[in-house]
């Protein structure tokens, strides 16, 4: 179905692998992008994003997403609705299966993102949908004069916490350490609401409810307790989505794509960018540079330099 | 959301409940992203399974007693009703492939 043979593909639409398109289609090698969804991955789905630079005040993320997308067209990348399934290697070419068929890269960059960690609970998936949530954008308007508890203690966690208030009646973060992990300006601003509350060196150890979610079961110092919650949404991590690479790639002890400053993975002509590869900062600034630094590696290895 | 029939509040009995065949009700809102990113794969489904099955799409805001009553609490929700009983419940993107694979359609 795709007989031509590609210069580069990129596997993910988010930031990385959209800004990986721009520098390749500016590099002249016409990429094309296999993105099953929406350009711009979890970006899209960030209520604000406010440290981006260059944009004071912030930019929703999906108008950030859109206007990637619309210059990686604008440099000539071609998007494909379609998952990368797996891959093989044949001679130098990298064989990408997909519902679609095969496509045959000669670079590939992988920008496959990553996807929410679950905290694998009791209740967790049955409720899912039914007052658990991973996108306080998404399904915050369903909340509305609930109490919700928030799990988790990062910029994510915190970041949705402040967004749900706008819905709900409460909003109690969770958090398994005894201090949170986001960032100062975030903590200030939830530390300021008069709606969020916290509860720390907490676990939670089941989401409980009958049609819908009641509740969840806390442990702390204190013993068991009940925290009665109309929603819960969680942000306790992601997991990188690697599974379409098998054992073909190398890992990192935390199943993240061992990648090399040039984002050069152990896999000759793959190249891994964004929130898939193992580095010290995850954000939307530090995946377009991934992207823009795979792209550059790409031609590169391309042009035999 | 392009071609898909709408259902509402008013309808969905008539539309939903009292249908001969099996009927895909797509909960979506225009403010939800993966409610976007879901749209096209549903379309491609529907045209498809063409009169296999009845798909409709039903926004959230502005229907919001559906909702409540079949609890939908995050979108997009998709729900499989068969002679007004609800059988089945995606919630979240899915591709063309995953949801025939789901609904027990593919292969």
């Amino acid at each position: 179905m795709n007989a031509e043979t590609r210069n580069v593909v990129v596997v993910g639409g988010g930031p990385a692998g959209l800004t990986a398109s721009i520098y390749a289609g500016r590099f002249g090698l016409s990429p094309l992008v296999l993105e099953p969804g929406f350009p711009g991955g979890k970006l899209s789905l960030i209520d604000r994003i406010e440290n981006y630079p260059g944009f004071p005040g912030g930019i929703a993320g999906a108008e950030l997403a859109e206007r990637l997308a619309e210059q990686a067209r604008e440099y000539g990348a071609q998007f494909q609705a379609v998952a990368a399934d797996a891959i093989r290697q044949e001679g130098t070419l990298i064989q990408v299966a997909t519902a679609d068929g095969e496509v045959a890269a000669r670079t590939l960059i992988v920008a496959s993102g990553a996807t929410p960690q679950r905290l694998g609970v009791p209740g967790e998936r049955e409720f899912l949908g039914r007052g658990v949530s991973y996108c306080a954008t998404c399904d915050g308007p369903f909340f509305r004069d609930k109490d919700i508890a928030v799990v988790g203690g990062g910029d994510s966690a915190v970041e949705e916490a402040l967004c749900l208030t706008r819905f709900a009646r409460s909003v109690t973060v969770i958090h398994r350490r005894d201090r949170l992990r986001a960032s100062e300006v975030l903590q200030r601003r939830a530390f300021a609401h008069p709606r969020i509350g916290f509860r720390y060196s907490a676990e939670v150890i089941a989401v409980e409810g009958g049609d819908q979610v009641e509740g969840i079961r806390l442990r702390d110092q204190q013993g068991e307790s009940f925290l009665p919650a109309g929603g819960v949404f969680i942000y306790v991590g992601i997991t990188p989505v690697t599974g379409f690479l098998g054992d073909q790639v190398d890992r990192d002890g935390r199943g993240h794509l061992r990648a090399s400053e040039n984002t050069a993975t152990s896999l000759p002509g793959l190249f891994a960018a964004g929130d898939v590869r193992g580095k010290p900062l995850r954000q939307v600034v530090t995946a377009v540079a991934d992207g823009a630094v795979a792209a550059m590696a790409a031609d590169r290895y391309l042009t035999g330099n | 959301m392009g071609s898909l029939q709408a259902v509402t509040d008013a309808t969905f009995a008539g539309e939903v409940l009292e249908a001969k065949g099996p009927v895909l009700v797509d909960f979506w809102a225009p403010w939800c992203p993966p409610c976007r990113m879901l749209a096209p794969q549903l379309e491609a489904f529907a045209a498809e399974q063409g009169d296999r099955i009845k798909v409709l799409k039903l926004n959230t805001d502005d229907n919001p007693a559906m909702s409540r009553k079949y609890g939908v609490q995050s979108i997009p929700t998709m729900v499989l009703f068969e002679d007004g009983q609800e059988k089945q419940r995606i919630v979240g993107v899915v591709n063309q492939e995953e949801l025939k694979r789901r609904l027990g359609l593919s292969g």
